[in-house]
């Protein structure tokens, strides 16, 4: 069926299966691989995507339920070359190494930060507790979304 | 890659639009809200619908609202917003003790008290904390609305009252003042399926118990619920004693069977405990506000 899907501000429409899922339409009918593709069953949270504005897991949503709606990508953060302070943040605090959760833990940051300017690391630590890294022991994450709070102004 | 089986998607507008298109599909439709239970198991071809009918679009669902004194909590109201909800927390907090234990923040998000309700998997935790207050559930269907007591609502492991042609509306919790609530769950890991857990509601008469509900979450009791230990408690001494001896009653009755999450005595263990810990914090919140039993 055909879709139209409002991605980062551009309007997409593409003829779909219903049962191909969101995080699979991005990346491979789009061309959108910022948006990264794990466990499948929605506990690793590295396809995390906004949809209408939240938060979610791309590989338990079907593209044909964003036909509609907005979706928001890592590659809707920067403004331009202006990287977002979240992305700032990862990049100074070395908030990632292997960077496959990279990408959904920036979102839910970037979400997390436009609700809750000034989060304690404990509010930090339960809104990304959804999304694994096995890298970092997530210690410098948190340390990254402390200084995307305390030194960032959001471009979005 | 996990890819369902073929399927035809259809978005209802409105309720009326969606009882439409379950009677156009009949046996063979499936409605999927947050889709975060449905959408796993049609990958994994536990599920095969023939058509999916999305219901998203129904935000005349999606609301938690006094109607009198009654909680009405709409079947599309996501998990993020029960838990985000002031008046859950001041009626009913024992709501926002399970939603913080629900999966995590991102698929609360997106997943929705009703497909909790109608999904009915047995380790589901809302379930047990709807049956411990004793709510009603609405469903409407091409002959009209019902409400069926959550103490009915389930007929089975992933089985419930809910019709082909029929949509859960609205969780409907009776509001009663001086009271207390909460729910207790061990989990293996953060964000997992329950162990065991057990929810608990108590009304107090000065130093006696007038009224208690208890539900249990994965140890095999039906329909969620713990009758025998509710019972027990009718009348008795709001003491520790009365509340030890209700969580033995409600481990006696359950039937939790051995998996991955733990062996048989264990869980039975679990069951008890947890009812006793939940009754505890449910009587001092009751205690603390007897107006209202809000959290704490």
């Amino acid at each position: 069926m055909q879709i139209t899907v409002n991605v980062n501000g551009d309007e997409h429409t593409a003829d779909v299966e219903p049962r191909l899922l969101l995080v699979h339409f991005l990346r491979d009918s789009l061309g959108l691989t910022g948006t990264h593709w794990g466990c499948d069953t929605s506990n690793c949270g590295v396809c995390v995507v906004w949809l209408d504005g939240t938060p979610v897991k791309s590989c338990t949503v079907l593209a044909v339920m964003a036909d509609g709606r907005t979706v928001r990508t890592v590659e809707g953060l920067a403004a331009g070359a202006a990287l977002d302070p979240v992305q700032e943040g990862f990049v100074r605090c070395h908030g990632l190494q292997c960077g496959f959760c990279t990408p959904g833990m920036m979102m839910t940051a970037r979400w997390l930060l436009d609700r809750n300017p000034d989060p304690s690391e404990e509010e930090i630590r339960e809104a990304i507790s959804g999304q694994s890294c096995r890298c970092t022991g997530y210690e410098n994450i948190v340390r990254a979304i402390q200084w995307a709070a305390r030194e960032g102004v959001s471009t979005s | 890659m996990q890819v369902p089986a073929h399927f035809e998607y259809e978005r209802a507008t409105s309720v009326d639009h969606a009882l439409a298109l379950l009677a156009k599909w009949g046996s063979e439709a499936r409605v999927v809200a947050g889709g975060h239970s449905l959408i796993p198991m049609m990958k994994l071809r536990l599920a095969r619908p023939e058509a999916l009918v999305d219901i998203n679009d129904l935000g005349e669902l999606a609301y938690v609202r006094l109607d009198g004194d009654v909680l009405a909590i709409g079947a599309m109201t996501r998990h993020a917003d029960l838990l985000a909800s002031p008046l859950v927390g001041e009626h009913y907090p024992i709501f926002h003790d399970a939603e913080k234990v629900i999966a995590d923040p991102v698929v609360r998000n997106r997943g929705t008290v009703g497909g909790s309700l109608c999904q009915a998997d047995p380790s589901e935790d809302l379930s047990a904390a709807f049956a411990a207050v004793d709510a009603s559930v609405v469903v409407r269907g091409p002959g009209g609305t019902r409400t069926v007591p959550v103490r009915e609502f389930h007929t089975g492991p992933y089985e419930t009252v809910v019709g082909p042609g029929e949509l859960l509306t609205e969780i409907a919790v009776p509001i009663r003042p001086g009271g207390g609530s909460a729910y207790e769950k061990v989990e293996r890991r953060v964000g997992d399926w329950a162990v065991a857990a057990a929810g608990a509601a108590v009304w107090l008469d000065g130093d006696t118990i007038a009224d208690a509900g208890i539900g249990l979450t994965a140890v095999g009791a039906d329909h969620f619920h713990a009758p025998e230990a509710e019972e027990f408690l009718r009348g008795s001494p709001a003491t520790e004693a009365s509340l030890v001896e209700a969580g033995r009653i409600a481990a006696e009755h359950c039937e939790p069977v051995a998996d991955q999450r733990g062996p048989v005595d264990y869980k039975r263990h679990l069951a008890g405990e947890l009812t006793t810990r939940a009754l505890r914090r449910a009587m001092a919140r009751g205690r603390l506000n007897p107006g209202l039993g809000a959290e704490r």
